[in-house]
């Protein structure tokens, strides 16, 4: 099984284009924006984590645990 | 399995990098980055640890050792690498007291699996003591 490297970069872009949308819509003056767009960006990136994670705790159990 | 090293530096140093840029930005972020890298690089290990565990057993097996104990030690070294992979998580987030619970639960509940082990350990030196 290979490594996904393209998630990697994605989080990474995912991360930067948040702070762009961040910055630039808090210097047009809506902050409330600004924060729904971070929530998202943190929102999507968390969902692509939380699923690796179950990924791996399923993996460690079938390996170690015998289930 | 020499190239394989390369690949997992490679892509460690690539995502350190990457956390280095994204942390100025958005902290969060750049901690989800980390965990994702650290999940995928020990589901790329996750094959090469059962070969490893399967010929372990056969081992187990051919010398007449009972299944049980190897059993138990494999659900232990589990324990232990879900308790390592948390804690450490929670260090870098910056929760040390909560990474530290963590270890002390992983420890506790190693024990409380062993005390098969233990109890048989006890018996085989009490019978060997001279009454």
């Amino acid at each position: 099984m290979g490594i996904d490297v393209d998630i990697i970069f994605k989080i990474a872009g995912v991360g930067l284009v948040v702070a762009f949308l961040h910055t630039i819509l808090d210097q047009v003056g809506k902050k409330e924006y600004a924060q729904w767009v971070t929530l998202f960006g943190f929102i999507y990136i968390l969902f692509m984590v939380a699923s690796v994670v179950e990924d791996l705790f399923q993996k460690i159990k079938s390996v170690f645990l015998f289930q | 399995m020499a190239i394989e090293i390369i690949k997992i530096v490679a892509i460690a140093l690539v995502a350190t990098f990457l956390a280095l840029i994204v942390k100025e930005q958005k902290p969060n972020l750049a901690f989800l980055l980390i965990v994702f890298v650290g999940c995928s690089i020990f589901l790329f290990l996750a094959d090469k640890i059962y070969e490893i565990i399967l010929m372990l057993e056969k081992i187990a097996v051919n010398a007449n050792v009972n299944t049980v104990y190897l059993e138990t030690i494999l659900k232990i070294i589990g324990i232990a690498y879900i308790a390592e992979f948390a804690s450490q998580i929670t260090k870098d987030a910056g929760q040390g007291s909560l990474a530290s619970k963590i270890e002390l639960s992983g420890k506790i509940l190693i024990l409380a699996m062993a005390i098969p082990i233990l109890t048989v350990i006890i018996e085989t030196i009490i019978q060997m003591l001279p009454s």
